[in-house]
């Protein structure tokens, strides 16, 4: 099983070596880029089958040993890691498919196709990843990808600046993040994942406080949470297939997988508990009014992503492990189906932006099919899965108790009001799109522009699991038996904890009101005048402010950019000036030297000699000093 | 084995001889088939060398030359030295091979081929010696060499910097002071303690040397490797140098000439004076974290008007080679392993990132940021595709050879030996996670203004990689992705060494 799992995650990193070394022959590259990652969704298929519920296995070999760390490659198969890779593996898949068309005729397709699956590869070595170095690579190669793939139309100005601005930011949380991976190791004298959760469960880590908050600070940066988030609407910039695996299903989720991972260590740290709350309750509900405020459709789904991954980190602060491991999945599955809808849609108008768009449903019949089923997930409406993940969280938050109860009344809060304006903007965009007057031609029902079989197929496929997998709900705690319980696979405390995903009488009643209140006012505003923004009169002045994420990147600029610009500067001048003038200085002490010394050339024996004497004395006296300080 | 210690010393004078006796017009291809049958030797070491006994020196020579003096002609490898004597004999090798289809075309094609195969001599001679004088004459062997290629075959800085004889000249005054001091660190050391063999002096670890001489060995020692690292403050000549020399003379610049630095911290400082090293340590890394810091942002400086790529790399090894300097101040086994692991992946990455330039200035005869045109992804596509991925790799990406040397450096930091205070260590890593940031951010900013961006005016340079430019790079870029996939090949042969290097210091720290 170990072996398949290492198959699994190679054979994608195969497949990227051939696509890029093959040139620019489209059949072969389309061949390529799919095939292995196909082989690779049912490798990890048989994984999670054989693998059954609970339990890890693990199976490595060593590639280096430096004093007394070994770095191991190999697979750690978990209930968590073989649920996560079918979902990357699946939501690759269908990327790669729905891409094949998307931009087959482009000229730079085949380093698109290769990059892609050289992500899916490295996605897959976070997930299986036995050793926390490895799973550091795998971890920073994804982020590399996601930098290449940003800057895929790289003439373009904005692509360039939002290719940079994610990897720095990202770069900004990751290397606290190292430092964490690095305490860890040293302490638990291993780098192993085993055996870093085993010295965490007896509590042998000092300090855990901080261990914790400088993994937090990596996780941020990932999964783009306050204050590291803005890269990701940004990210947007990219080709619309690239947000729906990596910027919405897969990579930024990597964040949440590694907290679920490392649970045991987070558990240790109460007090960053409570800062992981704050940060997703503010994360959640302000990318959620950002969302409801932006024109632009990928924005939107950005900024959503944001707030849905908030509540996954919600979820952790409040001891909802297999609660938030759930709403991961199912999110994965909603959200990529809804990026690749909407770059159906955008493709055929040619435009990203709201007011472009309208009245769609009838030229485009699957993309509003699929898409009405994901953003019906989206804004937590029964019974889609998206229904049962956010109850899960938000059922994990009022039932926290002890060390969790800070935490946990702060998400729940915070996670109803944003139920509220999640389902504001989820019933927005729909109406946006897909209803209301089409903007240029009057016959809205004469010609279909629905897309090729190969962009519908996926759509079809990930709106099955989108609507469906609250199906796991009704199995009572067997989700999180697999997962491994409250503290993750520790072996031990297998099952000890296991929890019921079924959602909660009082908090879902709280919450379907919350979402019927937050759409009925939509809908009130928008039946006004089906042709404007419902957002305008809704908002008011705070529209400016939320279209421009706070003006949270006008600040990062003050505090951050212009500081090290200057720093720059000053290096420059010191390096010329002040360093190197001694340099200098001596070089011209060097050349009056010379003037004495040829002055000195006199042709006096006697002076020579002098000379001689006294260069004697001066290296007599260095040895004497070496004798008196023994 | 003994043999072939000699050989990579004879085959490149014996190619020196035969440059002078052949005609002229072969002289570049003499270079080039001496500088392949030593690299090809030095490969002949790897299933030689006694991995199970990597700590041991092997294949010695040891014979008496100037018995006046106590010198010894004393050859020898180990796991410390094999990995560093690969790279000098790969990257001269490639250098040459580059040469001929460049800059030593020509009529004085001899004296060029000549001055790298003179180079070659004394580079690996450093890394073979086991006596210090010996050690000492190679080293300065480099400096004549490497001056001439500046003086003789650089180019003057654009934008009013120092002139290409003005950066030969700091280059060589300045190494020279280091290496007087450094001499004079010698002679201390064999004042304590009578010998110049460092086989003895590394086995008994400054056994016989009081505290306060090997700080002052040290201290000298240190000065002298300091300024060939380049350790910040000492890195001043780095830039013009790097500026100034031709593109081969770059590429081992900062691929043997600054590793000798390293090596000599390793050998010296942590081997034979680690009590020296001990007392120093916290002033060394930080001088190494100030490095790194200062020269990342140096570099973020020449992203402007008329800033020059080839000081930019530069300037990048000042903040590089400050991961080597904090991996030996750590002095722990991991924190050596560091060191060599840096130096090598540097050597490998900064090498081929001078040759990229060295590509970039044949193509568009500038090295200047801003008049080298945009959009090379377009305009070269393997070209940029090439260039981004070394950019990465300095960058310190996981996976590629540049990150080892890194993660090695901080997890010595978090845990340095004992009687070495543990905060300021962490105040350490904290300074050069800031610097890896800001690498980051210059790396990626010169790939946006060079690789990325609208299309300029096609010109005539807008050619893609040519096979002699593939033929001498790809086998850095594929070096480096093996490295930072499978350290062991690096690790295998140098961790047990390096364990045998440090071996008492943790003794000494003990000790006190």
């Amino acid at each position: 099983m170990n072996t398949l799992a290492f198959a699994s995650l190679l054979l994608p990193a195969f497949g990227s070596a051939v696509t890029f070394a093959g040139g620019r022959d489209l059949r072969h590259v389309k061949f390529w880029s799919t095939a292995p990652i196909a082989l690779a969704l049912v490798g990890t298929i048989l994984v999670a089958i054989s693998h059954g519920t609970g339990g890890t296995s693990t199976e490595t070999y060593t590639i280096g040993t430096a004093g007394e760390f070994h770095i191991e490659i190999g697979t750690r198969v978990s209930g968590l890691a073989a649920l996560t890779a079918v979902l990357v593996a699946a939501v690759a898949l269908c990327v790669q498919s729905y891409s094949t068309s998307y931009l087959g005729g482009e000229p730079r397709y085949a380093s698109y196709a290769a990059l892609i699956s050289l992500f899916t590869a490295a996605m897959l070595t976070v997930v299986y990843a036995a050793d926390l170095i490895v799973l550091l690579i795998g971890w920073e190669v994804m982020g590399a990808c996601s930098y290449f793939l940003i800057g895929h139309y790289w003439e373009r100005e904005i692509a360039r600046a939002a290719s940079i601005k994610a990897f720095l930011m990202t770069v900004a949380g990751d290397v606290p993040f190292l430092f964490g991976l690095i305490a860890l190791g040293v302490q638990a004298g291993s780098f192993q994942v085993h055996d870093v959760i085993a010295s965490a469960d007896g509590n042998a880590l000092s300090h855990p406080g901080w261990i914790a908050a400088l993994l937090l600070c990596g996780v941020l940066g990932k999964s783009a949470q306050f204050p590291l988030h803005s890269w990701l609407p940004d990210a947007m910039a990219g080709p619309t297939p690239i947000s729906a695996l990596i910027h919405a299903a897969t990579m930024v989720a990597a964040g949440i997988y590694l907290v679920a991972l490392l649970y045991p260590v987070f558990v240790l740290a109460p007090d960053v508990l409570v800062v992981m709350a704050v940060i997703a309750a503010i994360t959640m509900l302000g990318a959620a009014l950002c969302a409801l405020a932006q024109t632009d459709v990928k924005r939107i789904l950005a900024y959503s992503t944001v707030s849905q991954l908030a509540y996954m980190l919600g979820g952790l602060a409040v001891n909802g492990r297999s609660q938030a491991v759930y709403l991961l999945i199912v999110h994965g599955f909603f959200k990529a189906l809804l990026f690749l809808a909407a770059g159906v849609v955008i493709h055929r108008v040619g435009s990203n932006e709201l007011s472009r768009m309208g009245g769609l449903r009838f030229r485009m019949p699957v993309a509003y099919t699929t898409m009405t089923i994901g953003l019906l997930a989206l804004a937590g409406v029964p019974p889609l899965s998206g229904f049962f993940g956010k109850e899960a969280v938000l059922g994990a938050a009022y039932n926290a108790t002890g060390e969790f109860a800070v935490p946990g009344r702060i998400v729940l809060v915070a996670g109803l009001i944003t139920a509220g304006v999640t389902a504001a903007y989820a019933l927005r965009l729909w109406l946006g799109m897909f209803h209301g007057p089409f903007p240029d031609a009057p016959h809205e029902h004469e010609e279909r522009i629905e897309a090729p079989q190969t962009e519908l197929i996926p759509l079809v496929l990930l709106a099955i699991p989108a609507a469906l997998l609250g199906v796991v709900a009704l199995f009572g705690n067997g989700f999180s038996q697999v997962v491994g319980g409250a503290s993750g696979e520790s072996g031990s405390l297998l099952g000890a904890f296991a929890v019921d995903l079924w959602p909660g009488g009082m908090t879902t009643l709280l919450s379907l009101l919350f979402v019927l209140g937050g759409a009925g006012l939509v809908y009130l505003f928008w039946r006004r005048d089906p042709k404007a923004d419902p957002a305008v009169p809704l908002l008011g002045s705070l529209r400016g402010l939320l279209l421009d994420g706070f003006r949270f990147d006008a600040l990062i600029g003050l505090a951050v950019v212009r500081p090290v610009r200057a720093a720059a500067k000053l290096v420059a001048f010191l390096d010329e000036n002040v360093v190197d003038a001694y340099v200098r200085g001596s070089g011209v002490g060097a050349r009056g030297l010379g003037t004495v010394l040829r002055r000195l050339q006199t042709g006096s024996v006697q002076f020579y000699l002098t000379c001689l004497f006294l260069g004697v004395l001066v290296m007599a006296a260095v040895y004497a000093y070496v004798g008196t300080v023994s | 084995m003994s043999a072939i210690l000699l050989l990579l010393l004879l085959v490149p004078a014996a190619g020196l001889l035969a440059l002078y006796a052949a005609p002229a017009a072969l002289a570049a291809r003499i270079g080039t088939a001496a500088g392949t049958v030593t690299f090809v030797l030095s490969l002949v070491l790897l299933p030689l060398f006694d991995y199970s006994k990597g700590a041991s020196f092997q294949g010695q020579i040891d014979l008496s030359w100037i018995s006046a003096l106590d010198l010894h002609f004393h050859l020898g490898i180990d796991g410390v030295s094999l990995p560093l004597l690969l790279l000098t004999t790969l990257l001269t090798a490639l250098c040459l091979f580059y040469a001929q289809r460049t800059s030593a075309g020509g009529d004085r094609a001899r004296p060029f081929t000549a001055l790298l195969l003179a180079l070659e001599i004394g580079m690996v001679g450093t890394f073979e010696a086991l006596d210090l004088l010996l050690f000492f004459v190679f080293f300065e062997l480099v400096l004549i060499p490497m001056y001439g290629l500046i003086s003789h075959w650089g180019s003057d800085a654009a934008n009013g910097g120092a002139t290409r004889q003005q950066a030969a000249t700091k280059f060589i005054l300045y190494t020279l002071l280091g290496s007087a001091l450094m001499l004079l660190g010698f002679l201390v050391i064999h004042a304590k303690t009578g010998t110049f063999d460092m086989v003895t002096l590394q086995a008994e670890h400054g056994l016989g040397m009081t505290r306060a001489a090997q700080g002052l060995a040290f201290v000298l020692v240190g000065i002298g490797f300091g300024i060939k690292t380049p350790m910040w403050p000492l890195h001043t000549w780095l830039p013009d140098a790097h500026t100034s020399a031709p593109t081969v003379g770059s590429v081992l610049l900062a691929g043997v000439l600054l590793k000798m630095g390293t090596y000599g911290f390793i050998r010296v400082g942590a081997g034979m004076i680690p009590a020296g090293l001990h007392q120093y340590a916290i002033a060394l890394g930080a001088l190494g974290v100030v490095g790194i810091v200062y020269g990342s942002l140096a570099c973020v400086a020449q992203i402007r008007e008329g800033g020059d790529l080839k000081r930019l790399i530069a300037y990048s090894s000042v903040g590089h080679m400050g991961f080597t300097l904090l991996g030996i101040a750590t002095m722990t086994q991991i924190g050596l392993d560091a060191a060599l692991f840096a130096s090598v992946a540097h050597g490998l990455i900064t090498g081929l990132l001078f040759f990229l330039v060295g590509g970039l200035k044949t193509r568009y005869g500038t090295t200047d940021l801003y008049a080298l045109g945009r959009g090379l992804y377009g305009r070269a596509r393997r070209f940029g595709a090439l260039l981004v991925f070394t950019a990465i790799a300095s960058l310190g990406l996981p996976g590629l050879a540049g990150f080892w040397g890194e993660l090695f450096a901080l997890i010595g930091a978090d845990r340095p030996a004992p009687g070495l205070n543990v905060t300021v260590f962490h105040l350490y890593m904290a300074v050069a996670g800031l610097g890896m940031v800001l690498t980051a951010a210059y790396l990626l900013l010169v790939v946006r203004r060079v690789c990325m961006g609208e299309l300029t005016e096609p010109c005539l340079g807008d050619y893609d990689l040519k096979p002699y430019e593939l033929a001498s790079w790809l086998p850095l870029a594929g070096l480096t992705l093996l490295a930072g996939l499978w350290p062991a090949v690096v690790l295998a042969v140098a961790d047990p060494a390096v364990n045998h290097v440090i071996g008492t210091v943790t003794a000494i720290g003990a000790r006190r």
